[in-house]
């Protein structure tokens, strides 16, 4: 373990624990003191319900509340941090979306486009729109190494295309997804683009008004913050035009007993009390990110990843799902070993101490794409270290073995 | 250091199941299926009219928990009347929720192997998936029967 390994580390309490090896990053990230001590002090010294600001610890806790939608919209490149809702988390985002843009504009005999790389998340609610409004619902697949072809996307748009689907970075492959180049076809067509974030925002720089995505969805539990809060940036005339998703309290303007006139964005989409120590966690994770720097973060994590993904296809038996570069995988590395249901192989981790997810990690249509029934899944943050790198592999060595196999 | 769950009697099941074959003459085909794991597996029982399991099978896909947990399952049943293959699961469903005697599970021969699952909690259904489907199986061919009688 490295001096910097040390010092990265010591910032997350749970690491203290040297048999702990944490390998499901993808799934839900670690958290430092410093979002932790973050979340204690907003409910110690300034808890109440923000956004009603009559008195003084309620002024305070809006104000904080506020600082982190500013500093989620700055993070992200947003031009104005009245384009990010606060949510629970990356699936709540796309709900919101299916629900108050798919269903106000979303009509029979649209086409809506998703990705067949997709996690549930970002593929159930088009699935439930479609049959809600009579669109028709296509998907555009990949190759067998998880690529997506930018001409076979222009091949299957069309003036019905109303709405895209697609992950920044797949939960399965790493592969970073080119949704500027994307996103530009599908706008050709009048088409909104919906981009899921939640694997990418945590391990690349993001900038949304780039991208020009129009929809960007993430979750804060994967990028160090708490559990439980998450952000939808939407461009804000489409927000604007947007009916509600959830109706009650804090994102009314005035009620009447028969109608109703709602608060701007982002407040319209942020019906009841608010999450907001969750946000708070956000903006310390998202100072805590800052502090150590991306080009820390990437460095490690690439580094990780190739060291990893060499000592993986090392291993006999062994086959490595999506690009064949390690630079494609961005820490996440699904695998197979042949003979081993990965169940087993989680289980077999488990009683080495480490720590990563095995099934079909929310992606049951995109396993049948690439007809396997389950994987298993090691994906790294850039608190991993080699010594992670090599307790995982000398458990998986050792596997076939254990499960009574000659080699 | 890590003491393994998988030891030789569950990795010999897993590996060269004894009974994970086509059954001729079934008379009992049931799917039993986990999705969020992807165990699938179709259990096939031939009953004799006296009530036997004369013969029994099962194809499919899953760990080696699953796997090895139906092929013992089929060890200890095959020969054995449906009643008391219904009293063996009985025993063996109470096994992994952890409330049954020694000497029941000594009943369960082999299969006894899969208390501990008791302590996995993400690994019940696994080890139950057999079970349960023999279970419902001979419970709808009990139902079935009854449905027969009451229309003579």
């Amino acid at each position: 373990m490295t001096n910097e390994d040390r010092e990265i580390r010591s910032h997350f309490p749970i690491l203290s624990d040297e048999n702990l090896v944490y390998l499901d990053n993808s799934a839900t990230s670690q958290r430092p003191r410093e979002v932790l001590d973050a979340v204690e002090e907003f409910y110690r010294t300034v808890n109440s319900n923000p956004m009603r600001g009559l008195y003084e610890i309620s002024i305070r806790a809006t104000e904080q509340y506020e600082e982190a939608r500013s500093a989620v919209a700055d993070f992200i490149g947003a031009a104005d941090s009245s384009e990010i809702v606060f949510t629970r988390n990356a699936t709540e985002s796309l709900n919101l979306v299916a629900y108050a843009y798919g269903e106000a504009f979303i009509h029979e005999g649209d086409e809506i486009i998703v990705s067949i790389a997709e996690h549930h998340s970002n593929l159930l609610p088009w699935q439930i729109l479609a049959k809600k409004t009579g669109a028709t619902l296509t998907y555009f697949e990949c190759s067998e190494d998880g690529a997506f072809s930018l001409d076979a996307f222009k091949k299957i748009l069309s003036e019905k295309t109303a709405l895209v689907a697609m992950t920044q970075m797949s939960n399965i492959f790493g592969r970073l997804n080119d949704v500027k180049a994307y996103a530009a076809e599908a706008h050709k067509y009048g088409a909104v683009f919906v981009c899921d974030g939640a694997q990418s925002a945590p391990h690349i720089p993001v900038n949304v008004t780039d991208s020009d995505v129009d929809f960007f969805a993430f979750s804060g539990h994967k990028m160090y913050a708490p559990m439980g809060i998450g952000v939808l940036y939407g461009k804000k005339d489409l927000l604007e035009k947007m009916p509600p998703f959830l109706y009650g309290g804090e994102m009314i303007e005035y009620v009447q007993k028969y109608s109703a006139t709602y608060a701007e964005v982002p407040h319209k989409f942020e019906a009841g009390t608010v999450n907001a120590g969750g946000a708070v966690g956000l903006l310390a994770a998202l100072r805590f990110m800052k502090g150590i720097g991306w080009e820390t973060i990437e460095k490690r994590e690439d580094e990780l990843t190739d060291y990893a993904y060499e000592r993986l296809t090392a291993v006999p038996h062994v086959k490595v799902l999506g690009a064949s570069d390690p630079h494609d995988h961005h820490g996440i590395l699904t695998f197979t070993i042949e003979g081993v249901h990965p169940h087993d192989v989680a289980a077999i981790m488990d009683e080495h101490g480490v720590c990563i997810r095995a099934g079909h990690h929310c992606a049951q249509p995109l396993h049948k794409h690439l007809g396997i029934m389950s994987t298993s899944r090691a994906s790294l943050g850039f608190y991993n270290t080699h010594e992670d790198i090599d307790a995982f592999i000398a458990a998986l060595a050792g596997m076939r073995k254990e499960m009574g196999y000659p080699d | 250091m890590a003491s393994t769950f998988y030891n030789e009697i569950l990795t010999e099941h897993n590996i060269n199941p004894m009974h994970k074959h086509p059954v001729n003459g079934a008379n009992l085909t049931l799917e039993g299926v986990n999705p969020s794991c992807g165990d699938d597996i179709i259990l096939k029982l031939k009953v004799n009219p006296e009530g036997v399991i004369e013969d029994g099978g099962f194809e499919g896909d899953g760990c080696a928990i699953s796997q090895a947990s139906c092929d013992m399952m089929l060890d200890l049943i095959i020969g054995k009347p449906k009643d008391e293959a219904m009293r063996l699961a009985d025993i063996f469903l109470r096994m992994i929720k952890g409330t049954v005697t020694d000497e029941e599970k000594d009943e369960l021969e082999e299969a006894g192997i899969l208390s501990d699952i008791s302590h996995m909690p993400a690994r019940v259904k696994c080890a139950v998936l057999g079970w349960h489907t023999m279970e419902e199986m001979l419970n709808e061919d009990a139902d079935g029967g009854q449905e027969e009688k009451a229309k003579q």
